[in-house]
């Protein structure tokens, strides 16, 4: 088992930084998700953690031994990628025991742990099947019982469910989290998809742009994202967020003649972060709206859409925002209806339109 | 617009049947949705109605006229795939205004200008008219692709995956936008995904294609709630149907290897042995419910939370709002909302009870 530090790890391409200097601390049998649309610097993040991209500055600590310049092979991280290349020609436990051979482990040890990890995997029954007799489910399951088998200080994963289809990355996720669960192996897994993100993580690193944005819990980065990227980037559909302008504890919005009555705990924290401003962000999760004929706030209904066991009201209430308010079934409002909302008082939240940070509720104790 | 009907359309390839006899009609302005994986032969049968592939028999029908011995071009659908096909050294203004310009039309230049604008507006690209597509993003791409589909009125849209290669966001922000369009302008559309939230989310009715075949044809309530098979019910919802093996006896069904017993329906004719479907959103856990399981998994997703309920030798799925305060190897309590479970025969059917 592992922690893994990085202390201001860098990286450049010529004047261009892929990441700009950041500190994380992974803790021992942890689980944190690198998060962020493509190009953030995500991967390169964890190829520098691998050792298989140079870092250009920083130093990278692995139980706290510094392991900056060390090779990939003298790391003790086992990188898995998209599951994906089995040797057709070796059955699922030959598949399986090639890294163990490959480390030239003895007969014995090499079954015991094969018959584990299969174990723990459930696919005892595959293992005389060549790969082409195997379901698409199953290859995968005998890919990753190859990159566990291994046993390695870490595991670094870079979207190692990107190929699958929906279903399968449904049920694969669930199997990597429950094997965390059982095993604790510290890792670092790397997505773009923030249901990925949410569902599987420990914690969350958000990142945009070549640096951290947040580190935080599902729940943190959910419910109080630190700034305006975070909000959008986190949740299907992302937080609302509207452009108002606030004065003696009324937000004014946009468009639509929608004013907002700021709760009290959060009108000295506005004053002080806005200064003499007045513009700033309104944001509000889709579950947090309801629809309240005597509601104190209106939108036009856009699209309603719906998703299974719930369904989202588009309601537009200005020439650019769209906003989405959760419900439980269907309702099938004509597009143009007028429809009134309330905002669940505990769960408004406020950004800087400035600099984009979210601003604090005044801390009362 | 269009009333388009397909009358028991079959298409062999060498060595497969990419169609066995499909018959659906699509009402004038309707959104209709072909759902299913790939291979299932939904682009085969949109590359049909367009008639860039011949059917080896059957009928296309559009307002009720035989639409099989006319070229592509003279059935009058536009057309929107998955990889945007514009012309990369031309304006979006000029792309736009490309299906316009053919001569047959003989559009003057004033109302093609009139139309663009029209389009841009409709899809938040007014500000991008002078640029050159190669400088767009991906987003902005696949918007230029549907205005220059909706810029003249086609008796038909036909969609193939137009959001799949954007990024979740996008396709999120577009799906609303395509819904509100096809809505506002009343457009008969077909349009084909894999992905079962598009199909949900945006259509009037899904036709569910599986291996050539259709397996059902409803509103999303209908795929959703009263699935025919259990091939639909495990396409459709996120998470997954929970789906296992169950047995009847002296009025009650058992869910095998596991502790769920649950009060058989009135006037049971269920076989013997059969599958027993609960959507997660059904399996609500409740301090004084019926059953008992360990808990082995969340999965917090924001708005709710999954959790893996162990009973016995099975897994169940239950989806619950918001984060959950239970920890994992809690023993969870819950009821199961028996008014929709679901029955299936081994064969996959759907039973009525």
């Amino acid at each position: 088992m592992a922690t893994i530090e990085l202390r201001q790890v860098e990286k450049k391409f010529g004047e261009l930084h892929a990441v700009k200097p950041l500190d994380l601390t992974i803790q021992d049998g942890e689980f944190v998700v690198l998060l962020g649309p493509s190009g953030c610097g995500k991967t390169t993040t964890l190829r520098m953690i691998s050792g298989l991209e140079a870092v250009s500055g920083g130093t990278i600590w692995l139980n706290g031994r510094n392991v900056t310049w060390l090779h990939p092979s003298e790391r003790d991280i086992a990188f898995v990628f998209q599951f994906y290349a089995l040797y057709p020609h070796l059955t699922a436990r030959k598949n399986i025991a090639f890294p163990l051979q490959a480390q030239g482990e003895s007969r014995e040890t090499v079954e015991k742990r094969v018959d584990e990890v299969a174990k723990l995997l459930r696919i005892e029954h595959l293992l005389n099947a060549r790969p082409n007799q195997l379901s698409g489910g199953d290859q995968q399951r005998v890919a990753l019982a190859r990159a566990l088998v291994r046993r390695p200080e870490a595991f670094l994963m870079d979207e190692p469910l990107g190929a699958l289809d929906a279903d399968f990355r449904e049920a694969m996720r669930s199997e990597i989290k429950r094997l965390h669960v059982l095993q604790h192996a510290t890792t670092v897994y790397v997505t773009h998809d923030q249901i990925e993100a949410m569902a599987m993580g420990d914690r969350i690193v958000v990142m945009s742009e070549a640096e951290i944005q947040q580190i935080g819990t599902p729940v943190e980065v959910y419910y109080d994202p630190a700034n305006l990227f975070v909000a959008r980037f986190i949740g299907s559909p992302g937080m609302n967020l509207i452009n108002g302008k606030y004065s003696d504890g009324v937000v004014q919005m946009a468009g639509l003649d929608n004013r907002y009555t700021v709760p009290q705990e959060w009108q000295s924290g506005l004053k002080n972060n806005l200064d003499s401003e007045t513009e700033m962000v309104i944001g509000f999760r889709p579950e947090s709206a309801q629809i309240n004929d005597r509601g104190n706030l209106i939108g036009k209904v856009y699209a309603s859409e719906m998703q299974g066991s719930s369904a989202v009201l588009h309601l537009t209430i200005n020439e650019n925002d769209i906003i989405h308010i959760r419900t439980d079934r269907l309702i099938p409002y004509p597009i143009d209806a007028l429809v009134h909302f309330d905002i669940d008082p505990r769960m408004v939240r406020f950004f800087n339109s400035k600099t984009g940070a979210a601003i604090k509720p005044e801390v009362t104790q | 617009m269009s009333h388009v009907e397909l009358q028991q359309i079959s298409k062999q390839f060498p060595g497969v049947t990419a169609l066995d006899n499909i018959s659906f009609d699509v009402k004038d302005g309707e959104f209709f949705v072909l759902l299913g994986p790939t291979g299932a032969g939904k682009t085969t049968t949109l590359r049909i109605l367009a008639g860039l592939e011949h059917q080896d028999s059957g009928s296309v029908l559009f307002d009720g006229e035989v639409m099989d011995h006319l070229a592509p071009a003279d059935r009058d659908v536009a057309l929107v795939f998955q990889q945007y096909s514009l012309y990369p050294t031309m304006s979006v203004y000029d792309n736009l205004a490309f299906p316009l310009r053919s001569p047959l039309r003989r559009t003057s230049e004033g109302e093609i200008r009139i139309k663009v604008e029209e389009t841009a507006q409709k899809l938040r690209i007014s500000h991008l008219l002078k640029r050159k597509t190669a400088h767009l993003s991906g987003g902005e791409m696949q918007r230029v692709s549907i205005g220059r589909a909706i810029v003249r009125s086609p008796r038909v849209f036909l969609m193939d995956e137009p959001l799949s290669n954007l990024d979740a966001k996008l396709r999120e922000a577009l799906r609303v936008e395509l819904q509100h369009l096809q809505k506002t302008q009343g457009s008969t559309t077909l349009f084909v995904t894999h992905d079962q939230i598009e199909a949900l989310t945006m259509a009037d009715r899904i036709a569910v294609l599986n291996e050539g075949r259709i397996i059902q044809v409803g509103t999303p309530e209908d795929i959703y709630d009263l699935p025919a098979s259990t091939f639909v019910a495990q396409l459709v919802g996120s998470p997954r149907i929970n789906l296992y093996k169950s047995q009847w006896e002296e009025n009650t069904v058992t869910i095998c290897e596991s502790d769920v017993q649950l009060p058989s329906p009135l006037e049971s004719k269920l076989p013997a042995e059969f599958l027993v479907g609960i959507r997660p959103e059904n399996v609500k856990p409740d301090p004084n419910g019926s059953f008992t399981g360990q808990l082995i998994l969340t999965e917090p997703l924001g708005v709710e939370t999954i959790l893996h309920i162990q009973s016995g030798q099975r897994t169940l799925l239950s989806l619950v709002p918001g984060i959950t305060s239970f920890r994992l190897g809690d023993v969870v309590k819950f009821n199961v909302a028996t008014e929709h479970i679901h029955y299936f025969g081994l064969n996959g059917d759907r039973l009525q009870p």
